[in-house]
């Protein structure tokens, strides 16, 4: 597979050339392509002049970074510690069970990935969802099929949707 | 107003008198809450039907609406405070603005069914300052979020803001300033709790050029928000407290790592610093002293354990987030070997004020070892949720129960964890307890970031143990062994447990591996990560024989220990539970008692959770 090259120009054009702008460069490389393309690796090792093994070393050290393809759409479930008490468990298990993924996992498709987040920060409405950087707070069973519904309205067929 | 460089304390006090006498016309202003709750709770489309509505009654010219910055009573969100009088507004819905304007701004009436009215009293209350989450606060730090907007240097200034860096600059040599930091008695918000001016000092002191300051945003304890909440909503603050301290300490380059998850606080943040270099408080020549200090932000790639001193530094260099031994300090030798201070994005928002007020009047608030204030994120099972100040020294149960509001639908309270992932949870017995670090750690838990997150009955301290557990295991870092081997071990007998397999003995299992990973961890977050097992072992030891013992589960949580079942009596045979159970495990006809089958069950409790006739048991 070829990947565009303009992005990644870009990209590098942004950033000073030096090992303290990797995270940086990286991060802009996750957001342009949605991973971490090991072809793409390589050249910001070269342009950097960092060893390639620490340039890997660091895109499977961070959370931010995945070296697969992530889905069109995130589906953050936020697990911290007030979320739990309020049961994101039940949540995180019935999109797993929904999306027919694990976590961390994209669907076959390609449209979705689901992730656990630890604390999102709006711990005042927990439990709490984020999908395309939109919170959805005090989340249930029933809401989530509606949401999923939303997004996806041909293949959704969930328990809350069912419910509703 | 012509934005020109501030050359001068001078020509600073002259642009806030400018601003006060233009801002004197005292026109109603609308201040609507844009913290990220309140973004989630739809106060975008809000402010924008606030927006219609002032064109359409033809007062565009006449009233300002400002978004500000979290209140902190993120649960009552959307938030709209109307300014002078500070008419409180909760859950306003966009349908609302109109009423608002038309009834309120123009005819002086209030919208009843706005107002806030308390849960226990049932007394309706009109004024922000009379309500109880807000009354028994002391919002020094919090408070200027809900009046200004934090895009706003000008906001900033008219309140008061940089008047403590022309100070500094002004009155005092940087030996002055960290005498005034140290008496102040200030110690890190980050949940260290050092002695944030003995700090300064060392560095200061500390042979190497450059010097480096940093800001840690990178607030990785689940449950606490105050530092996103303060970045957001007075980004400037923080800003300020840098300069001050770049200056005490003579550095030349700051950095602020922010949390990957908070975007909000990245754009605040960087719309603040461009500010303070156009006003000419940040870049080359401050306040034409001949200093210079600029600061650069840096964005964290979501690793819990980079809220570590060492691995934030080595992040900051591009590298793997791994921690260091700390025998030498990085006050001596930290980014790139140079000698770096790093405070929590609280402790400098605290910098302004010590040195604005005194530390004398800064240290009256407090108790003998912890002064000041401190911000705390009260979430989990109470009914005010949200972000709280409260002096140092307050009891847990002065915050938990009135401020607060007790416990989500009266349920009996079981526990309270402080500190995060590596902080302890705390019974009943404590809550008569003053908070401030040193206590905290006394029994047995931490301040830590100053998460408080509140339990019930229905929450399980095993299970409770073992996400954090879980948590700390998925982000060690892995370098040393008792950190990443003994969490992993530790996991794996706390499932044990909420299975009720093991036995008793398991217990001192348990106790011992925490015991060699307390003392032979590398990094803190190895070190203190048998709190959470260590404190619910000391306090709620009969949960974990329960397990144990009695195979049972008595928060009805660990799913290998519990049954549900219907309640016949309130059973209406809706089918609701049946048509949403994804294994078919429910039978029963419409109208007719239904029946949970345990042996399909996979306990998931979504019937629990769709039924509308509190017809479904858990045991």
């Amino acid at each position: 597979m070829t990947l565009p090259q303009a992005p990644l120009q870009n990209i590098l054009d942004k950033h000073p050339h030096d090992e303290s702008s990797l995270i940086m460069l990286l991060q802009d490389v996750q957001e342009a392509y949605r991973y971490l393309p090991p072809e793409i690796l390589v050249e910001i090792a070269k342009t950097l002049n960092v060893p390639k093994a620490k340039v890997f070393g660091v895109a499977t050290f961070y959370k931010a970074f995945s070296m697969e393809p992530r889905g069109e759409t995130e589906i953050k479930v936020c697990c911290g510690t007030a979320c739990h008490v309020r049961g994101s468990t039940l949540i995180m298990d019935e999109f797993k069970r929904t999306l027919g993924v694990e976590e961390g996992g994209t669907t076959e498709d390609g449209k979705f990935t689901l992730e656990a987040v630890n604390c999102v920060g709006t711990c005042a409405m927990a439990p709490v969802i984020v999908v395309k950087d939109v919170y959805h707070g005090h989340m249930t069973v029933n809401k989530l099929g509606k949401l999923l519904k939303s997004l996806n309205p041909k293949k959704a067929k969930t328990t809350g949707a069912k419910a509703s | 107003m012509k934005n020109s460089k501030l050359t001068s304390p001078e020509k600073l006090a002259r642009l806030k008198g400018k601003l006060l006498k233009q801002r004197q016309k005292q026109r109603p202003i609308i201040t609507v809450c844009a913290g990220t709750a309140c973004v989630a709770c739809g106060c975008v489309p809000l402010t924008a039907a606030f927006r219609e509505a002032l064109k359409e009654n033809g007062l565009e010219d006449k009233i300002e609406i400002r978004t500000t910055g979290c209140h902190g009573f993120c649960e009552r969100g959307p938030l709209v405070v109307l300014q002078p009088e500070g008419i409180f507004y909760q859950q306003v819905k966009p349908a609302d603005a109109k009423s608002i304007i038309e009834q309120t701004i123009q005819n002086g009436e209030l919208v009843e069914k706005l107002l806030y009215r308390d849960p226990q009293t049932k007394q309706v209350l009109t004024h922000e300052k009379d309500i109880p989450f807000y009354s028994k606060q002391m919002r020094l730090i919090f408070g200027m979020n809900g009046h200004m907007d934090p895009t706003s240097i000008h906001d900033y200034i008219a309140l008061g803001g940089y008047a403590a860096l022309a100070r500094s600059f002004l009155e005092m040599q940087p030996e002055d300033i960290i005498e005034e930091v140290k008496k102040s008695g200030l110690r890190g918000r980050g949940g260290g709790g050092f002695l944030t001016g003995k700090k300064w000092a060392t560095c200061r002191k500390a042979p190497g050029e450059p010097k480096y300051i940093i800001c840690n945003a990178d607030e990785g304890d689940p449950g606490a928000f105050m530092d996103r909440s303060l970045l957001e909503g007075n980004p400037h603050a923080v800003v300020e407290g840098m300069i001050i301290g770049a200056y005490a300490i003579g550095s030349h380059d700051g950095y602020v790592y922010v949390r990957h998850e908070y975007p909000l606080a990245v754009k605040n943040l960087n719309i603040a610093i461009e500010a303070a270099r156009e006003f000419g408080l940040l870049g080359e020549n401050i306040f034409s002293s001949g200093f210079d200090f600029d600061i650069k932000v840096s964005r964290g790639g979501g690793a819990f354990v980079c809220g570590e001193s060492t691995a934030l530094m080595a992040s900051l260099e591009g590298k793997i987030g791994e921690p260091r031994a700390k025998y030498i300090h990085t006050v001596t030798s930290g980014l790139w070997g140079k000698p770096s201070t790093l405070n929590n994005v609280e402790t400098w928002a605290n910098v302004p004020m010590i040195i604005e007020k005194g530390a004398d009047e800064y240290a009256k608030v407090g108790t003998e070892g912890s002064k000041g204030t401190k911000v705390f994120a009260l979430t989990g099972k109470v009914n005010n949720t949200g972000l709280v100040e409260v002096p140092m020294g307050m009891t847990l149960r002065e915050i938990v129960f009135d401020i607060g509001g007790g416990i989500i639908e009266n349920r009996p309270f079981k526990a309270v964890q402080t500190g995060g992932p590596s902080g302890g949870c705390l019974p009943e017995s404590a809550l008569d307890m003053p908070v401030d670090f040193d206590t905290l750690t006394e029994i047995g838990s931490m301040m830590g970031s100053g998460g408080l997150i509140v339990m019930d009955n229905l929450t399980c301290m095993v299970d409770l143990a073992k996400y954090f557990i879980h948590f700390l295991q998925e982000e060690s870092c892995g370098k040393c062994t008792p950190c990443r081997e003994g969490l992993r071990q530790l996991h794996h007998m706390l499932e044990k447990v909420t299975r009720g397999e093991g036995g008793v003995e398991i217990l001192d299992d348990i106790e011992r591996l925490c015991m060699v990973m307390e003392n032979a961890s590398l990094c803190a977050l190895g070190s203190s990560a048998p709190n959470p097992v260590m404190s619910t072992l000391k306090y709620f030891r009969n949960e974990y024989l329960a397990h144990l013992e009695e195979q049972r589960c008595p928060a009805g949580v660990c799913k290998d220990l519990i049954t549900y079942s219907v309640i016949e009596e309130n059973c209406t045979g809706c089918v609701v539970c049946k048509r949403a159970c994804p294994v078919d495990a429910i039978e029963g006809e419409k109208k007719e008692v239904h029946k949970i089958n345990s042996d399909i069950c996979t306990r998931c409790g979504i019937c629990l959770a769709v039924c509308k006739f509190d017809a479904i048991f858990v045991e």
